[in-house]
């Protein structure tokens, strides 16, 4: 005969056995500080980011740090041309990375380039991004013949490839700084509009839209204040990407000769400049800034990877 | 299937159309159209005699479809550096960026694929990870750089390849090619790696994840427990699955090759439509310039249409459905 | 429902090519366990698991998901991946211990000699290959055939399934058929080699009702008619009670009661299978609030000591503390428990 059976005795079984899974004590982890420990995780990723951070302070220091301003002419000299890396100049400071055809210390040459190259890369990428934003989110939000119109123009120009467009763009706008970052801007706008527009999409159809909408608020704050936040993590990962390609394709353009004019060479263009020495021998001239654009390309595209991941909803644990 | 293709047609015919009415307004608007097929550095005198005679002291609308007519009949104005028709002069060029731009596409298949497919199979050795890694790098250099880089260590350093320039040609349908000699062969390896890195990398990016996401469905199960070995498994089941996507890259990474073959013919100084380009924009030779671009909607759009097709010769969900509208 | 029979033959073919008895059962499965090694922690999804099937017999593997029905039939067919692996046990296939046997001695035997037939039809079979493809391959990898005796075979285990105008069916592709054919090809797929020992897991579930029903009479069919061992994993009882001759019941990885199917259904003895039973809705009860098993299957990484099913059980007490043995309270039935239901009437 079994004893009869005890429903409390079970209950209080099941109670004290119940496993806290999981249930060590943890740290209170606000969002910012989870991102942070995540995108931490990788080694690599914040390698990368140290020397991005580097690379940036180069960039904007640029006129502080090198030891000659390339560009002013009465302090280069054509005597000092195509020296070795490591040779001396006629004033008795060190040339450590070879000097071009003209006489620039290669040093000062790629911090400079360094700037503009960033400069106008992360310039039009804000532009771009600005762009984009707006557009893609009025594309989602308002649908049917909005979105419609914007889509089929968004889908028309990305179905050009970039460098096409630019060099379009380019051949019929003439050179200068200005002109190449509205190149970049319009290459890029798209990418960014059809992108915040798929996520926009997603978030239009959660419940705190709804909620917004009934409670009647201005079309305006809906989409800044509630839209927004939302649509921004994974715009912040392409825009990272992004960036290193218009870095990239602004190299490739001046390397073309339809980029920024000698007086305001970025890296492209000291490639540029350097290339007809490379079969000479003389690699320095190109290779030195050639490296300089890719640990920035390459250091870029790693954070960028690892923000993608880290902020991948479907990746989260 | 017909009918696909069919369709398919009239909605390219269209886009093209558009794009011609773009280019006219957008070369109308930045600039003066009558200088796309008048040299500006005629006198005033003959400048107005130009002027007339082309009928372009018509309005806008006039003139577009003058230019339309011109078009269909394949005349785009003559080139101001060459005096030649600037649609022939292009035309001339188009083998040899193809022999490019399909010389990357086989290497991107050659070398892609199966690294790709080995680093979904195995994605945690080694070998994969550094796949991965140099995808990575491939995806994100500019490919100038490399292709200079490319020729710094084959061609200056080592010496086994040349630099420059297209190597000896033989007639092939009435087209010269340079595929089919050695000499020829050796001069495109190194541009056609140059142009196919970037999407090389793409393609192992995609072959990778499609393999890994492959590998773990089940009709890969099933196989197994039908007791198939995984050489079957790979070639047939798996492969085929995977196609998909990479055709999708690859038909979309084609327009970009013939894109970017702008860059690698500049560098190794390959004989093709874009360096002409740009030594004609160097020149503002504006006609061919104009060419360049009418003839290049048209090759994308072609490429969008041969990508349609293929989409549903490999996927037969897509063919069904199709028939059934 | 007789089916002809053939005379079997006095020995049959053991997995090595040895002759062994013919009243060798198909499978014998004893104290298998398979434990998955992730990164938090070790669940042992089948643990201490044992049963036989006969030929021509219909085995009834039942349990909730997460029991661990599935992975011992993966278990059986050396389909297990990492991080799980067999850790325990003997599986013996015609007498031969094929659980330590490495990959390539399995493929030898998997659609040959054991065949398995998976829960969802669509994605098992190929979405980009035809049928036919899909059948001869399964032939041409054990036997040498050309494709044209290949598909004639195909198309005679079309026929058998009962598949109408099996001819055009070869041509086409999975996505064209309905789930219930789909569901019959893979069947056909599963006997086209003949093999000893067939597995499948849950392929009518994902079924409508009538089409279960069909499929399951044609699958008894066969399996009587080929004096095929059947392995029918499951966790409807109404499907074991037309279909199976003897049933496993299993609970968080452990077999807790066995019997022939008449038996263990008219007379359960686990506490879990009399909840089983008792909460399928039936005609006697009308009117009743329905009755259910309180609280939730526990989690294979955190099964509380002793008896698994302790803490969901109405008869437990601190004795349930300590894992239950096997025990054979009656002839020919198997049960783990300290408190089985002995008394008359369920």
């Amino acid at each position: 005969m079994s004893p009869p059976a005890n429903p409390k005795a079970a209950a209080a079984v099941t109670m004290a056995e119940a496993p806290a899974v999981g249930a060590r004590a943890a740290p209170v982890q606000t969002p910012l500080r989870r991102f942070l420990s995540e995108f931490a995780e990788s080694k690599v990723a914040v390698g990368a980011l140290v020397v991005l951070i580097l690379v940036v302070l180069c960039a904007v220091f640029a006129p502080w740090i090198a030891p000659q301003n390339p560009y002013d002419l009465g302090q280069i000299s054509i005597l000092d041309g195509r020296l070795e890396p490591g040779s001396e100049s006629m004033d008795g400071w060190t040339f450590w990375l070879g000097t071009d055809d003209q006489g620039r210390d290669m040093v000062s040459a790629i911090l400079y380039g360094l700037r503009i190259s960033l400069g106008v890369g992360v310039t039009s990428g804000m532009i771009a991004v600005f762009i984009g934003l707006t557009v893609g989110m009025i594309a989602a939000y308002f649908g049917g013949k909005v979105d419609t119109v914007i889509m089929r123009v968004v889908d028309l120009q990305l179905s050009f490839p970039a460098i096409l467009v630019a060099l379009i763009l380019l051949a019929v706008l003439g050179t200068g700084v200005d002109k190449i970052v509205i190149a970049l801007v319009v290459v890029q706008w798209a990418y960014y509009a059809r992108t915040v527009r798929a996520s926009s999409l997603v978030e239009r159809r959660k419940e705190y839209m709804e909620a917004a909408h009934c409670l009647a608020l201005p079309t305006r704050r809906i989409l800044f204040r509630h839209m927004l936040p939302n649509v921004l993590p994974p715009l912040i990962v392409v825009a990272t990407v992004q960036v290193a390609h218009a870095i990239s394709l602004e190299a490739t353009l001046s390397f073309l000769g339809l980029g920024l004019p000698i007086t305001e060479p970025s890296l492209g263009l000291l490639i540029s400049n350097g290339f007809k020495y490379v079969l000479s021998g003389k690699y320095w001239i190109s290779v030195f800034p050639g490296v300089a654009l890719l640990i920035t390309i390459v250091v870029i595209n790693l954070v960028g990877d690892r923000l993608r991941d880290v902020l991948n909803p479907r990746l989260q644990r | 299937m017909t009918v696909f293709i069919i369709r398919r047609l009239m909605q390219a015919a269209l886009v093209i159309f558009v794009m011609s009415v773009i280019v006219f307004i957008g070369i109308s608007v930045v600039s003066n159209p009558i200088d796309i097929l008048i040299n500006p550095d005629f006198t005033q005198e003959e400048y107005e005699r130009a002027v007339r005679a082309l009928g372009l002291d018509r309005p806008l609308y006039e003139q577009y479809f003058v230019f339309l007519g011109n078009a269909l009949q394949g005349n785009l104005g003559d080139s101001f550096v060459f005096g030649q028709p600037a649609l022939e002069l292009i035309a001339h060029r188009i083998p040899a960026t193809m022999e490019l731009a399909f010389g990357s596409l086989f290497l991107s298949i050659v070398l892609g694929i199966p690294l790709g497919v080995y680093a979904g199979l195995r994605p945690d050795s080694r070998v994969s990870k550094t796949i991965m890694a140099g995808s990575i790098f491939g995806f994100s250099l500019p490919s100038f750089w490399v292709g200079i880089m490319l020729i710094m260590i084959f061609a200056v350093e080592l010496g086994w390849l040349p630099s420059t320039g297209r190597g000896e040609t033989v007639e092939l349908m009435g087209m010269q090619v340079s595929f089919l000699t050695w000499d020829g062969l050796q001069h495109l390896f190194l541009p056609a790696l140059n142009l196919a890195l970037v999407n090389i990398s793409l393609v192992i990016r995609v072959a990778r994840a499609g393999t890994r996401e492959a590998a773990l469905q089940d009709y890969v199960r099933f196989a197994r427990a039908k007791g198939l070995s995984s050489s079957r498994i790979v070639l047939v089941h798996i492969l085929k699955n995977i196609m998909i996507p990479i055709v999708t890259i690859l038909g979309l990474e084609l327009g970009s090759l013939i894109a970017f073959s702008v860059v690698t013919e500049t560098i190794f100084a390959w004989p093709g439509m874009g360096k002409l380009l740009i030594d004609s924009i160097n020149v503002s030779d504006r006609p061919i310039v104009v060419a360049y671009l009418m003839l290049i909607v048209c090759i994308f759009v072609v490429i969008n249409l041969i990508v349609d097709v293929l989409y549903s010769v490999l996927d037969p969900r897509v063919r069904l459905q199709d028939v059934k509208q | 429902m007789t089916a002809a029979v053939a005379s079997p033959p006095a020995t049959t073919l053991a997995a090595t090519g040895t002759r062994v008895p013919q009243d060798t059962p198909a499978l014998v499965v004893e104290n298998l366990r398979t434990h998955f090694f992730t990164k938090a922690g070790v669940v042992k999804a089948v643990d201490d698991v044992s049963f036989s099937v006969n030929r021509g017999e219909i085995l009834g593997l039942v349990g909730e998901s997460g029991s661990g029905k599935t992975v011992t039939g993966f278990s059986i067919l050396g389909l297990v991946d990492e991080p799980g692996r067999i850790v325990g046990g003997r599986i013996l296939f015609n007498g031969e211990d094929i659980a330590g046997y490495g990959d390539d001695r399995m493929r030898n035997l998997r659609g040959k000699k054991i065949a398995m037939i998976f829960q969802d039809p669509m994605m098992t079979l190929n979405p980009v290959l035809r049928i036919d493809t899909q059948m001869v391959e399964a032939i041409q990898a054990h036997e040498k055939v050309s494709r044209a005796d290949a598909l004639a075979r195909a198309r005679d285990a079309l026929g058998q399934v009962g598949i109408a105008s099996p001819e055009e069916r070869l041509h086409a592709y999975p996505h064209q058929f309905s789930g219930g054919m789909r569901q019959r090809v893979s069947i056909a797929i599963a006997l086209i080699n003949k093999p000893d020992l067939i597995v499948a897991d849950e392929p009518t579930t994902a079924l409508d009702v009538t089409i279960q029903g069909q499929i399951l009479y044609e699958v008894q069919k066969l399996a009587r008619g080929t004096r095929t061992a059947l392995i029918w994993i499951t966790h409807d009882l109404s499907v074991v009670a037309g279909l199976a001759d003897k049933v496993c019941v299993m609970y968080a990885g452990r077999v807790v009661e066995s019997g022939t199917v008449d038996e263990v259904l008219d007379r359960p003895l686990h506490p879990y299978t009399h909840g089983l039973i008792g909460s399928v809705p039936s005609q006697n009860n009308r009117g009743q609030p329905l009755r259910q098993i309180p609280g939730m299957t526990p989690s294979l990484l955190n099964l509380p000591a002793g008896c698994a099913f302790r803490t969901r059980c109405p008869r437990a007490d601190k004795v349930c503390e300590v894992e239950p043995d096997l025990t054979s309270p009656l002839p020919n039935r198997e049960i783990r428990c300290f408190h089985p239901h002995l008394e008359g009437a369920a």
